[in-house]
């Protein structure tokens, strides 16, 4: 059992968790993942690792809440334990050689692209970081992502906080502005992943991309999460998470991520029952 | 006098219709007066054909002349001696083409059923055994094991019995390898697995799930720094092959390991009172025809597919899964097309399956393996509609501990590179056995190898 020694509600669909786990919190690096699995008839999901402290031995999530297990995973507080938490997994981010990184986040890519950032930032990389949120209420971690980087650029959807605009719109003004990046890293929403991949990709900056698809053990034993990358198929368990995003076939990955569409539906509904004893 | 009956008793097994609909088990076992029966069939050769005949080497004749005699409990002690999973493999192994293929009786009419027998004896034993094992004198040595499969279970349990202090790593969160994620209830209860796991776990043996070496630790951490004066691999052969046609990443189509494991390890027959979540079509094709291959038809017919295909590129002769198991999905309805190859999976405007193109195959000149290459039929090809489409082509060895595990010598596909007689690497102090070493095999073989690796840590370690 993994218990959880901390828990932060960052707003109203995004959680922050520190889960006691001695052995991953000493072996992991940013861009690799967890797989958990809350209870014995709970799903097994991935989980990028958002953060850990080596001493205290606590490995941070951070998760938004979209499907029956996220909730069901939001449900639990400080004090619950989680029944399986695998880890470290998948193969660490590489960062050698980059001077000058763009940083995009967008959604709940934010919270995974911040130990990027600060990786890159501690590294002393000069590290732009754009996120993106949907108002200005949803901001979260502002104040670590100020630390994580040189300049942060905080986007809105609908400009409440005085930035109007995608976290793309912003990558944008920076290239149109002449500013030279060694590397994009791109982590949040497949669309804007790809968007963020389109605009570089002609401009020839190498551009690092997430993948976070659909697991079941995430060991490489599936092939659920096999994705095509520069024509050929990779898992994105174990050759990934991380891919050169100009090569991967984005419209695939979007395609195979609603393969379970309507069942996901459905355990929602399950989920809306438990909380409501069926009253909707 | 022996039993000069023809043919082995029959199992006693729910109806195909039956249970083409539910996951209970399809053999329902013999009785106690099947077993005897059948268990007078032997003939007690001298040479003892059978015993050389099985991987761990069973005394066959010894304990089915206890049967014969009724003496259940005494004759699950004499295959326990050397099987540590007799309910397993009394209902896995491909006795076929082991103890049964040497039996004087199959010369003329059908061989004993050993393999019937031997699981009555070890489920009697498991419902009236009340015996808890002795757990041995510990000898102050460690031993890690990496993977709890049957290669494992049975290394930990050998090494366990001579004192050593045994920890099985698991990736996984439950322990039994392919026992819980390949293989189906309906074939193997779950349940039962449990039981059998348990009786390693009584002899002292520590499982530790969720722990992926080469990942969350790698296997020189574990000699170097944990204290283990040794290592076992039996992490099996757990990566999934696909045939690389266009068509592969639509959705709809599973690798049998996701397919089976979706199903049995995460229950997703019982979606959504338990959350993993499955689809299965109208129309299903499982290409391939090994066990793998069979069971996930019959996994699809049970999931409510009207039509599950067996799409494989040779012939029934060459089908390589187990007698039986051809025989049970035949009856269960899965329509075997032969001679038939995958040439591309075609997509709706989604993404999602529509159909499979296919060719006709023809039998040409033995290929390396000895059987008959199949050839395709120049402008033979057509289109099957499917919903769903499982690859149960064979599986390759995950590379997460050979990557992570400097000097560990590998076959270029990925086999461990361990001799055969004891499973030593080119590691010093790390053996291994299985699917790890010979690809996609056999439980019982798995276990041979686990078995003949704990004798050779044994002497290893004692002659340090």
């Amino acid at each position: 059992m993994f218990p959880i020694v901390k828990k932060r509600v960052l707003n109203p669909t995004v959680t922050y968790m520190e889960i006691l786990a001695p052995h991953i919190a000493k072996k992991a690096k940013p861009g690799q993942f967890i797989m958990l699995r809350i209870n014995e008839d709970g799903e097994r999901i991935p989980l990028t690792i958002a953060g850990y402290d080596r001493e205290a031995g606590t490995v941070t999530i951070i998760f938004q809440k979209v499907g029956y297990t996220t909730y069901a995973l939001d449900d639990l507080n400080e004090g619950d334990s989680l029944l399986d938490f695998v880890g470290p997994l998948g193969v660490p981010s590489e960062f050698e050689g980059l001077k000058k990184v763009c940083v995009v986040g967008g959604g709940l890519g934010v919270a995974i692209a911040y130990p990027q950032a600060k990786a890159l930032h501690d590294m002393g990389v000069e590290v732009d970081f754009i996120v993106g949120f949907k108002n200005k209420d949803l901001i979260i971690l502002e104040e670590e992502f100020t630390n994580a980087c040189t300049n942060l650029f905080v986007m809105t959807d609908d400009g409440s906080n005085g930035h109007k605009g995608f976290v793309t719109a912003a990558l944008e003004e920076q290239l149109n502005a002449g500013v030279k990046y060694d590397a994009v890293i791109a982590i949040g929403p497949l669309i804007m992943m790809k968007v963020v991949c389109d605009m570089t990709r002609d401009k020839g900056i190498k551009t690092i991309v997430s993948m976070n698809p659909i697991m079941v053990d995430g060991t490489g034993m599936c092939g659920c999460c096999r994705l095509t990358v520069d024509g050929q198929t990779r898992f994105a368990c174990v050759d990934g998470p991380d891919f050169d995003g100009h090569l991967v076939d984005f419209d695939e990955v979007i395609a195979r991520s609603r393969m379970y569409r309507d069942e996901e539906a459905e355990s929602m509904k399950k989920h809306e029952c438990r909380l409501t004893g069926g009253v909707r | 006098m022996a039993n000069m009956r023809l043919d082995k008793n029959p199992m006693p097994e729910q109806e195909p219709n039956v249970r083409n609909k539910n996951f209970k088990e399809v053999a329902l076992g013999y009785t106690a007066e099947m077993a005897i029966d059948e268990a007078k069939r032997c003939l007690n050769c001298k040479n003892q054909p059978c015993v050389s005949g099985c991987p761990v080497n069973v005394r066959i004749p010894e304990f089915l002349s206890l049967v014969a005699e009724g003496k259940f409990l005494e004759a699950a002690e004499v295959v326990k001696s050397t099987n540590s999973l007799p309910a397993i493999c009394g209902r896995v192994c491909p006795q076929e083409t082991q103890c049964e293929k040497f039996c004087i009786r199959g010369k003329k009419g059908e061989p004993v059923g050993i393999g019937r027998i031997e699981r009555f004896v070890a489920d009697y034993a498991m419902a009236n055994s009340k015996e808890q094992p002795q757990v041995p004198a510990k000898n102050g040595h460690k031993v890690a094991v990496i993977g709890s499969g049957p290669a494992g279970l049975t290394c930990a349990g050998d090494l366990a019995k001579k004192g050593y202090d045994v920890t099985i790593f698991e990736a996984l969160h439950t322990a039994g390898g392919v026992l819980v994620y390949g293989i189906p209830e309906f074939r193997l209860p779950k349940a039962l697995v449990r039981e059998e796991i348990a009786t390693v776990e009584a002899l002292g043996v520590k499982i530790i799930p969720d722990m992926v070496i080469g990942k969350c630790i790698t296997l020189d951490e574990l000699l170097d720094e944990e204290g283990f004066e040794a290592a076992f691999i039996g992490s099996g052969a757990g990566l999934p092959n696909f045939q690389k046609i266009p068509g592969e990443n639509l959705m709809g189509v599973y690798s049998a390991n996701e397919f089976l494991t979706r199903i049995n390890l995460m229950k997703a027959y019982d979606f959504p009172n338990h959350d993993t979540p499955i689809k299965v079509g109208k129309t299903v094709a499982v290409i391939g025809g090994g066990n793998v291959a069979m069971d996930a038809a019959r996994c699809a017919k049970r999931m409510g597919a009207e039509t599950v295909y067996i799409v494989y590129r040779r012939s029934d002769a060459e089908l390589p899964a187990r007698a039986e198991e051809v025989h049970h999905a035949k009856e269960e309805g899965i329509i075997f097309k032969m001679l038939t190859n995958p040439t591309k999976i075609l997509g709706d405007e989604e993404g999602r399956v529509r159909a499979m193109e296919v060719i006709e195959m023809e039998l040409g000149e033995p290929d390396d393996s000895g059987r008959r290459r199949p050839v395709p039929k120049a402008g033979s090809e057509y289109e099957m509609e499917v919903q769903t489409v499982v690859v149960g082509i064979g599986t390759s060895p995950n590379p997460l501990i050979k990557s992570t595990t400097p000097g560990l010598e590998t076959q270029k596909w990925g086999g461990i590179i361990a001799d055969e007689e004891t499973g030593k690497t080119s590691r010093e102090g790390v053996y291994a056995g299985g699917d790890a070493v010979t690809g996609a095999a056999t439980v019982i073989l798995a276990m041979g190898a686990g078995k003949k690796a704990a004798a050779a840590i044994d002497e290893y370690i004692q002659n340090k």
